[in-house]
């Protein structure tokens, strides 16, 4: 796990709420997957990317 | 299918020719036992005819129709495959008619958004791919195979059944005059996807099947565009589904397109259909232009084979033995790599040169090659038909922003055909050797070509039995003399090639620039051992006589100590 400052991480929280209101609700899904796929592109690790997916999906409500 | 008003045959381009039936000798008592019975004279079945006869070996052909396949089918020949056609003597047509390529664009919504660029180095004597309709490859192995004194072609002769018993093979084929029977010592299952032969012996391709549904749809127009694969996700002309568009010889184009989920096959097959969806996406790549409607049909994608190609006696080859998915234009490549390598191996074994045991690695190196194009096919099959919600989610994605970004442009990469490696083969028993090389083809791979200095090729120069390529300057030392004469004796047909940077040997190929022996990672006394079918059965850098000698029997097939 990244030794992200709680004030940044709150801060990317945010942000992902404007952006999921902003693409809106037909395109929340699609919205998504195009940022996990950046994201795994910028973080240039498929162990870690994994893992994230798997604790993304774990006990998902 | 083709537009109503037409028979089955009826082409806008190819004349069907209609063979007859022919009087088998076998219907007046004669009982012959012919070495091979070829099932199917499809593109498969006339290769594997045409490279046994190339080895010497008698055929006999049968098809049960009279004509060649409809339709265009299979038209994309790979590389490796011309390589095929040229050793067995019909590359010559197949040059001047198919038409070369190795450029692709693939487009979303209108904007392009990938460039394929198959290489295509100098070295090699071949493009990566040409296309050409299938009746002409038949047409042009025909051909060949008519010309052929070794091959008795028989059309109108249906397999009724078969027998494999443990010293040869029975089968009662059904002609207009009559049942007979045929004797054979060994059969190849030619016999297509539907093989009859594959049910008579009760034996079943495994695999997966794939939801997404495409037509494939060939019309002639006049339309200006290169010889290259383009692929149209979500376009306009077809919401939501994908386009493919193939350019063929003789004005004629291949429009393949998905149909939408819940589509019915018989609507999207009903012609007033076809004609508007066709006519969609023409509008969509901008032809206004009038254009005809030749023949169509409908495709869905499997991966599906054989657990074993070789049932005693009897060996399939091409569709018999496997399904694969048409997006990277492997079915028919690689059931011309079947026919290539089951026909040296049946040939050293009926010229009594080899043991029957070199017949055993037929399937482990050709059902290699098939799971190997499942591995690959199954990535651009999710690609082109996305399964799910969540592959077609995933395509959308890495599409849409291919617009603006490069790093996931590559994932509309169509993978095509790239020849298989046989370094998991009984008969390539020192990879470890590979350790030794920094650089040139592993071994079991296909061998590189090289331009030489008169504009000809190295492997114009293999032969048809092993080949040894030994890089060396000057004459050969007594090791390697010795070795070269030792590899001669047990294999009378081996051509030795001399690679040399400095040196003159009489019929040594010169290589001053160094060219090939960089291509080869190769050093002064390096050798290559070929296999008939120019796929590398080991390499040492410098010359190991025992694993040499050693792998040369084992591709012959004589037991080794």
């Amino acid at each position: 796990m990244s030794q992200m400052p709680f004030d940044d991480l709150e801060a990317a929280y945010e942000a992902l709420a404007l952006a999921i209101d902003a693409a809106g609700e037909k395109r929340e899904a699609l919205f998504l997957t195009r940022l996990a796929l950046v994201l795994a592109h910028e973080l240039g690790d498929i162990g870690v990317f994994k893992r994230a997916v798997q604790t993304a999906l774990e006990e998902l409500p | 299918m083709r537009p109503a008003g037409k028979g089955p045959l009826d082409s806008l381009y190819f004349h069907y020719p209609v063979f007859p039936a022919g009087h088998a000798p076998e219907r007046d008592g004669k009982r012959t036992r012919h070495p091979v019975v070829i099932v199917g004279a499809g593109p498969i079945g006339m290769t594997a005819a045409l490279a046994l006869a190339r080895h010497g070996v008698r055929s006999v052909l049968l098809d049960r129709k009279d004509t060649f396949n409809d339709g265009s089918r299979a038209i994309c020949i790979a590389r490796p495959s011309m390589h095929i056609l040229e050793r067995i003597g019909a590359a010559a047509p197949f040059l001047a008619k198919a038409l070369g390529w190795r450029f692709g664009r693939s487009y979303y919504r209108g904007t392009q958004i990938f460039r394929l660029e198959m290489p295509h180095p100098e070295s090699e004597k071949y493009l990566p791919m040409y296309n050409l309709q299938q009746q002409y490859i038949e047409k042009f192995l025909h051909d060949a195979v008519a010309a052929c004194d070794l091959i008795d072609m028989r059309w109108r002769s249906e397999l009724a059944g078969i027998e494999n018993r443990a010293d040869g093979v029975a089968l009662d084929i059904a002609t207009p005059e009559g049942n007979y029977r045929l004797d054979a010592d060994y059969v190849l299952a030619a016999d297509g996807a539907r093989s009859p032969i594959r049910s008579m012996l009760g034996l079943r391709l495994k695999g997966e099947n794939y939801e997404g549904r495409y037509v494939i749809a060939d019309i002639r127009m006049d339309h200006d565009f290169p010889t290259e694969r383009r692929a149209f996700f979500d376009p306009s002309g077809n919401p939501g589904g994908t386009v493919l568009i193939h350019k063929q010889p003789d004005d004629i184009w291949r429009v393949d397109y998905q149909l939408r989920e819940g589509e019915s096959e018989e609507d999207a097959l009903r012609e007033e259909n076809i004609r508007a969806r066709v006519g969609a996406i023409l509008a969509d790549i901008g032809h206004t232009k009038p254009w005809e409607l030749e023949w169509w049909s409908i495709y869905s994608a499997n991966t599906l084979c054989l657990d074993d190609y070789r049932h005693g006696r009897i060996f399939f080859i091409g569709d018999s033995a496997h399904i694969v998915p048409i997006f990277g234009v492997r079915g028919l490549n690689n059931g011309l790599a079947d026919a290539d390598n089951i026909a040296w191996k049946l040939a050293r074994v009926l010229h009594g040169e080899a043991s029957e045991r070199l017949l055993d690695s037929y399937s482990p190196e050709r059902r290699g090659a098939t799971l190997d194009v499942f591995a690959n096919a199954t990535k651009s099959t999710r690609f082109m038909t996305p399964p799910t919600r969540g592959w077609r989610l995933a395509r959308e994605a890495a599409l849409s922003l291919s617009l603006k970004h490069e790093f996931p442009r590559g994932l509309a990469n169509p993978r095509q055909m790239q020849p298989y490696a046989y370094s998991q083969s009984p008969l390539t028993p020192h990879t470890g050797r590979d350790a030794e090389f920094a650089s040139g083809p592993v071994c079991g791979s296909f061998a590189p070509n090289a331009r030489l200095a008169d504009g000809s090729f190295l492997l114009d120069r293999a032969g048809y039995g092993m080949t040894a390529i030994l890089f060396c300057d000057g004459t050969p030392d007594a090791e390697q003399s010795a070795l070269l004469d030792q590899l001669g004796r047990s294999d009378k047909r081996l051509v030795p090639l001399l690679v040399q940077r400095t040196g003159n040997v009489a019929g040594a190929i010169q290589d001053a620039s160094g060219k090939i022996a960089r291509l080869y990672g190769a050093a002064p006394g390096t050798l290559y051992l070929l296999r008939p079918d120019l796929h590398i059965a080991g390499r040492w850098k410098t010359i190991a006589a025992d694993e040499i000698l050693h792998t040369a029997r084992l591709c012959l097939g004589v037991p080794t100590p």
